[in-house]
């Protein structure tokens, strides 16, 4: 009777985890928060740049965060992640951007402008600035950015038009002239054009630019990474190819060589599998490319768990054991070496994780909730099934001895 | 099987891996990634049939930098110099797509020298941690003689890593260290279940002699060592031949370290505490 309610039991935790799988294959996979790594994006650490009477305060770290996020929302970046690090470094973190590298001098430049007259004297600067647009030029060449002032800025333009008519004006955007039309009437309406060849793409970017305002203080670039889509896509592909092969590797091991205890923990590492990707999915965990080893990895230490209880069991049996005492002797003595071990391995996972930056705190994160899970999944859920399989036969040549 | 009794094989074995590791280390050093020592990686697809030394006169006739290395993986090219800011890295992208058009851009990495310390600075840091806090827990767990034997094999493992990639000139970058960080972790759960059985052993048969002692510890536990480090190496072994050159060195720590962090574990943690033990 026990035996048929046990195989009963099994079939139906071997349907329901087949349909666990089929149903939160998508939502898990859709979910899963991929590194730059694996979708292409950049990671910088910008530094402020003290310059002539100009201190960094606080304030200016966090007026420069303010102003690179607008421009970030401008470039479209779903869930950008921008924080001040230290007081002088901030750090700007986005995936799935398709051209990193354009971004990165987006995100660099200090978009500062400026109208000087012939004499290099600033007349106007876009501090007034209340808008700016990329627009095609009539004449068929090229892009311009149209801006416009606000009331002090239109004051102080109509002064410096005046001033000036019938020289030239220079437009000096970063300290670089970018055009330097003449002065033909006095220009009192307050908006502007700048040319200067540009391409669409360029015009739409300095508008975005003028629009974001400029930064306080210029920013180095300490360290950067940008990884382009093509990249990105292509390690996905092949490190989630080349872990489902060692995966399935593992699992054909696992039943050859301890048969039935062997499938055991196969249909283990199936909940295994969709309980550390549903985490990871669930809390927006970053999944880098060194995340997928560690996954790949921890499914081999998940088993790990699962051969010391087996080795154990066998021993038990060798002994002289019934079964199910044999099954039982073997986890309460495994239970201490399988949570030593595992702990010093978390403590490496830990260390890595308060050390570690991008794709390494990735692998670190991911490689401590497999741990974890792996102890949860052997000490009851591989127990609960191994206890049960008892149940259905008593053969030990299946359990290898 | 007579491990302890044959441990002079092992030390043998052992010592000239590491000496050849630490010759290796001080004749020519180690092959730092840019993660240490700073400047810039580019990362370009590009036909196949190029060969290193076209691009390297393609760079470096540019006259941004002195001298360029290339490395090159079938259709990927490595470009290795001193670090380059935005406009440097966006003439040679341009430089390169003119000489040999279907060139496709896949990543740049500039770190500067600032950075560059504080990486080596955290990256000693979390090793020495990481061991340290080994070493307590063992501590606790375990007697001291266990502990001390356990970190031995520890440093053992680490100075065969390092040396063969010191051999190999394998690079080493941040990636390097979490592979170190990994195995040191592996390396002593594996330590740890080997004494665990020693300790059980002790607790219950009392007139073995130290020697076969250890030795029926080590046997009894070899199919849980063996097959263990089997379950880890297979999706390694995997990931390092299909895994794209990103993380193929990354691996390949993981792959070395694993090895002979389960050799050490069989070979050497057992025999040094038979030796503490001896003179204890």
């Amino acid at each position: 009777m026990r035996k048929n309610t046990s195989i009963v039991i099994i079939s139906v935790i071997i349907i329901a985890l087949g349909m666990l799988t089929y149903f939160l294959n998508k939502p898990i996979v859709n979910n899963l928060n991929l590194g730059l790594d694996l979708r292409g994006g950049l990671h910088v650490v910008l530094e402020a740049q003290e310059s002539a009477g100009q201190k960094i305060t606080a304030d200016t770290i966090q007026k420069s965060v303010g102003i690179l996020r607008t421009r970030v929302d401008k470039l479209g970046v779903s869930e950008p992640i921008i924080y001040p690090q230290g007081d002088k470094r901030v750090v700007v973190e986005l995936a799935g951007v398709k051209d990193p590298e354009q971004a990165v001098d987006i995100i660099k430049s200090t978009a500062q402008l400026e109208f000087w007259d012939q004499n290099g004297k600033v007349l106007v600067t876009g501090k007034h600035l209340k808008d700016a647009k990329a627009s095609v030029n009539q004449g068929g060449q090229g892009a311009e950015v149209n801006i416009e002032f606000d009331k002090e800025g239109t004051r102080m333009f109509a002064e410096a038009t005046q001033a000036n008519v019938g020289k030239p004006i220079a437009i000096v955007i970063d300290k670089k002239v970018v055009s330097a039309p003449t002065v033909e009437d006095v220009i009192t309406g307050g908006t502007a054009r700048i040319t200067g060849n540009f391409t669409a793409k360029e015009a739409e970017d300095l508008a975005v630019l003028l629009r974001s305002g400029a930064l306080p203080v210029s920013l180095k670039i300490m360290e950067k990474r940008t990884v382009g889509p093509t990249l990105g896509s292509d390690s996905l592909d092949k490190s989630v190819k080349a872990g489902l092969v060692g995966l399935i590797a593992v699992l054909i091991f696992m039943l050859g060589y301890y048969r039935l205890p062997g499938l055991i923990a196969d249909i283990s590492m199936v909940l295994y599998s969709i309980l550390v990707l549903g985490t990871m999915a669930l809390f927006g965990s970053v999944l880098t490319l060194p995340g997928i080893a560690a996954f790949a990895l921890s499914i081999g230490m998940a088993v790990d768990a699962n051969v010391i209880i087996y080795e154990r069991v066998k021993e038990e049996l060798r002994m002289g054991k019934t079964l199910k005492a044999a099954i039982e002797a073997g986890f309460n003595r495994a239970f201490w070496t399988i949570f030593d071990s595992n702990l010093t391995t978390l403590i490496s996972a830990v260390v890595l994780m308060y050390f570690g930056t991008g794709p390494i705190k990735g692998f670190a994160v991911t490689l401590s909730i497999g741990i974890v899970a792996s102890m949860l999944v052997a000490l009851t859920f591989t127990r609960y099934l191994l206890a049960l399989t008892a149940d259905i036969t008593k053969n030990n040549k299946l359990y290898g001895v | 099987m007579r491990l302890i009794e044959n441990r002079k094989y092992f030390y043998i074995f052992s010592s000239i891996l590491i000496i050849a590791g630490l010759i290796s280390m001080f004749v020519q050093g180690f092959n730092l990634g840019i993660d240490f020592e700073g400047g810039s990686l580019l990362r370009y697809k590009m036909d196949a049939s190029i060969t290193q030394a076209e691009v390297r006169s393609t760079v470096e006739d540019l006259g941004i930098v002195k001298e360029a290395n290339i490395q090159k993986s079938g259709e990927e090219f490595f470009i290795r110099t001193t670090e380059l800011d935005q406009d440097q890295t966006r003439k040679v992208t341009n430089a390169l797509e003119e000489k040999f058009k279907n060139v496709t851009y896949l990543s740049a990495e500039s770190v500067g020298a600032t950075i560059g310390s504080e990486l080596t600075r955290n990256a000693i840091l979390s090793v020495l941690v990481a061991m340290a806090l080994m070493l307590v827990y063992i501590s606790f767990r375990f007697e001291w003689t266990f502990g001390l034997a356990a970190v031995f094999a520890l440093f053992h493992d680490i100075l065969i890593v390092l040396g063969l990639f010191s051999i190999f000139q394998w690079q080493i970058d941040s990636a390097f260290i979490a592979a170190i960080l990994t195995v040191i972790g592996y390396s002593i759960n594996d330590t740890i279940v080997i004494f665990d059985r020693v300790r059980e052993n002790l607790r219950m048969k009392k007139k073995d002699d130290t020697a076969t002692l250890l030795n029926k510890s080590i046997m009894q536990t070899l199919n849980r060592s063996i097959n263990t480090v089997l379950t880890s190496l297979l999706p390694l072994i995997t990931l390092f031949v299909f895994g794209g050159s990103t993380i193929k060195i990354f691996v390949l720590a993981l792959l070395v370290g694993f090895i002979f962090g389960c050799y050490s574990s069989i070979c050497v943690a057992s025999p040094i505490y038979y030796e503490i033990k001896q003179r204890a």
